[in-house]
């Protein structure tokens, strides 16, 4: 069996604490671990706060985590040489958070895409030219926008670039941090078909980091839900949405506004927010919002467990 | 004639701006009206006006932005007829108005306790302590849990969703007939957002206010509005109630509006999008702005807007080419 090409082990991430909290620890992440193998579509879903975006950055490795080990094609990052380190970068692309308004403003479009082609030593200025050129057709732009600046792109064309920057280098992954968030619907509906077609093209892994489910749905085959640094619930995306187990889980989709004023659901919302991760409350962190809580769940923080075949809820009261 | 339910009534509004010294115009003939205890969604893309739309009515327009042309009336009375110093009673007063980001409509060096009861004392003639008691009652009634305590916290001290619920407080403390609120949920995560739209709607129910909700998300206003207006390209081009907005909508773009909107009950509908990017203000085109993205176009629609009309039911929109009712099946 081929191995992960990403998987993390146990990873924890703490950060120092925002000046004015009551605590001195702020956590990020506790205890994570994700494998995304060959090909796979992961999305990893969770509201403001509960860890996501630092785990893409310790993916790509602009972070290191306090605790945990971190895999590429099964082998440990922290005992890679530095050419295998390098190599292995070349494996894992992220296309960051607002990743249009990301772009250099004063790179054309084409010297942005070529980037990663230079720093990586690939190809001469010549086979790099024309390697643009086929990026910017992959992802549905003409090549005349080659010699655009940023400012000049519609925020769709924007995403598309880059995409077509994280592609250059051949990636076996891409993480794709909040793809579409600050994009029209109509607009988001073009980059999850964009990112579904690069995928089945290219065989590529990807690695959807989101906050609504409803997006990741089209372009997930498997869930990781996330509250708190902690993921509490993972499996098929069909699966998880048609039946979730985790309470959380399941709060989310009641409380996603569908497009179907026959269903309106705003009755199902759960009450509270999320609590601070500086003041992690003992036993599970879900404990104060969820309405099956019970006595033991306030001491207790359950792990993460296997509840059937590639179902699996940190729960102590999992839903039926 | 505007009905005497109706608290706003905007009729053929136009905007211009100048931007870099070049004019443009975001907002071209735009109807939009609202009635005592409804809510209507404004919905649109970026670009498509409605905010600008929306504060031209307590007119807090940029300065770079000036209305050309339309009446704007808020309980009957014309808006363009009001003095400075009549607008901004009518602000807070009888318009309340909730925007995007509490963290920035919010004083940072004030309680939010204050701030309600400051909202109160500029348009009731009540003592401070009248007013500050007025202003736990509203929060209260928002839904601030343990409003009595937190009439002295600092916005900072808040969360995004209870910070949202003092903007709200602001907004109704003066009992508006009219609420003007634009994206007030954007920036909330999911499971608040539904809290606060379940807020704004037992609001509405109770007091009988109007409201006016600007999102881009269909979702939002799928759970919490009566009737919808969907703006493209700086101009109104369909309105009607919910129902038909999502069942029979009659203009093609809504249609396609409706095809990407993202779903989690059923199956997974998501379509690939609409082809192509919204119009630019700075270059308009002469026919109808969502021409060049229409599956439904002919060569009538590059010549001249459509007409914004009416049908018998009262459902309006602009198209030449429109979906007939019973085109549209939607299980």
């Amino acid at each position: 069996m081929d191995s992960p090409i990403l998987e993390l082990h146990d990873v924890s991430r703490t950060y120092r604490a925002p000046r004015g909290s009551s605590g001195s620890k702020l956590h990020a992440l506790r205890g994570v671990s994700l494998s995304v193998m060959p090909g796979e579509s992961v999305a990893l879903v969770g509201e403001s706060g509960c860890g996501k975006s630092t785990l893409a950055r310790i993916a790509v490795r602009i972070e290191q985590p306090q605790n945990g080990t971190v895999l590429i094609q099964g082998q440990p990052v922290s005992q890679l040489s530095r050419i295998e380190s390098r190599q292995s970068r070349e494996l894992i692309q992220l296309v960051p958070q607002e990743a249009g308004a990301s772009l250099d403003p004063r790179m054309t479009v084409g010297s942005s895409i070529a980037e990663p082609l230079v720093i990586h030593r690939r190809g001469d200025s010549r086979e790099r030219a024309t390697r643009v050129a086929d990026l910017l057709q992959e992802v549905g732009l003409d090549d005349s926008l080659s010699d655009r600046y940023p400012h000049q792109l519609s925020g769709g064309q924007r995403q598309r670039v880059a995409i077509a920057r994280a592609l250059a280098l051949e990636p076996r992954l891409i993480i794709a941090d909040e793809p579409v968030s600050a994009l029209d619907v109509s607009v988001q509906a073009q980059i999850l078909a964009l990112l579904r077609d690069v995928r089945a093209r290219r065989d590529l892994a990807l690695l959807v980091i989101a906050h609504d489910l409803a997006f990741v749905r089209s372009v997930a085959d498997r869930i990781d839900v996330m509250y708190l640094g902690r993921i509490v619930e993972s499996g098929p995306a069909n699966d998880v949405i048609a039946h979730p187990r985790h309470p959380y889980t399941s709060a989310l989709i009641a409380a996603f506004p569908d497009p179907d004023p026959r269903q309106r659901n705003h009755r199902a919302a759960p009450t509270g927010e999320v609590p601070s991760a500086v003041d992690l409350p003992p036993g599970c962190s879900y404990a104060s919002r969820c309405d099956r809580a019970e006595p033991r769940c306030a001491t207790d923080d359950p792990v993460l467990v296997e509840l059937a075949q590639h179902r699996r809820v940190a729960c102590h009261h999992p839903i039926d | 004639m505007p009905r005497s339910d109706v608290v706003l009534s905007i009729e053929g509004l136009s905007i211009s701006a100048d931007v870099r010294g070049e004019t443009v115009w975001p907002v071209t003939d735009v109807h939009v009206s609202v009635r005592a205890g409804e809510v209507v969604g404004l919905v649109g893309e970026s670009g498509s006006g409605k905010s600008l739309t929306a504060l031209s009515v307590p007119r807090l327009l940029p300065e770079n932005v000036r209305i050309i042309d339309g009446l704007i009336t808020v309980a009957g009375k014309d808006m363009s007829l009001l003095t400075d110093s009549e607008l901004s009673r009518v602000r807070g007063g009888i318009v309340g108005m909730v925007f995007q980001d509490s963290l920035a409509s919010l004083n940072p060096t004030k309680t939010v306790g204050q701030q309600v009861a400051e909202v109160v004392r500029l348009h009731d003639a009540v003592s401070r302590t009248q007013a500050e008691a007025k202003a736990v009652d509203v929060l209260a009634d928002v839904g601030l849990p343990q409003p009595r305590e937190r009439f002295r916290s600092y916005p900072h001290q808040l969360s995004g969703g209870m910070r949202q619920r003092v903007a709200i407080a602001m907004a109704i403390a003066c009992e508006p007939q009219l609420v003007i609120a634009d994206e007030p949920t954007t920036a909330l995560d999911v499971t608040v957002q539904a809290q606060i739209l379940a807020l704004l709607r037992r609001l509405v129910d109770d007091r009988g206010m109007g409201v006016l909700l600007i999102t881009h998300d269909l979702g939002v206003v799928a759970n919490v509005a009566d009737r919808t207006t969907v703006m493209y390209g700086g101009r109104t081009v369909e309105d009607c109630t919910v129902i038909d907005a999502f069942e029979a909508m009659r203009h093609p773009y809504t249609e396609a509006l409706v095809a990407s909107a993202p779903r989690l009950s059923g199956l997974d509908s998501a379509g690939d999008g609409i082809p192509g990017a919204p119009p630019n203000p700075a270059h308009p085109e002469p026919g109808c702005p969502f021409e060049p993205r229409c599956s439904h176009a002919q060569s009538d629609c590059v010549v001249a807007p459509p007409p914004y009309i009416t049908a018998n039911n009262g459902h309006r929109f602009a198209c030449f080419h429109p979906l007939l009712a019973h085109e549209v099946s939607r299980g």
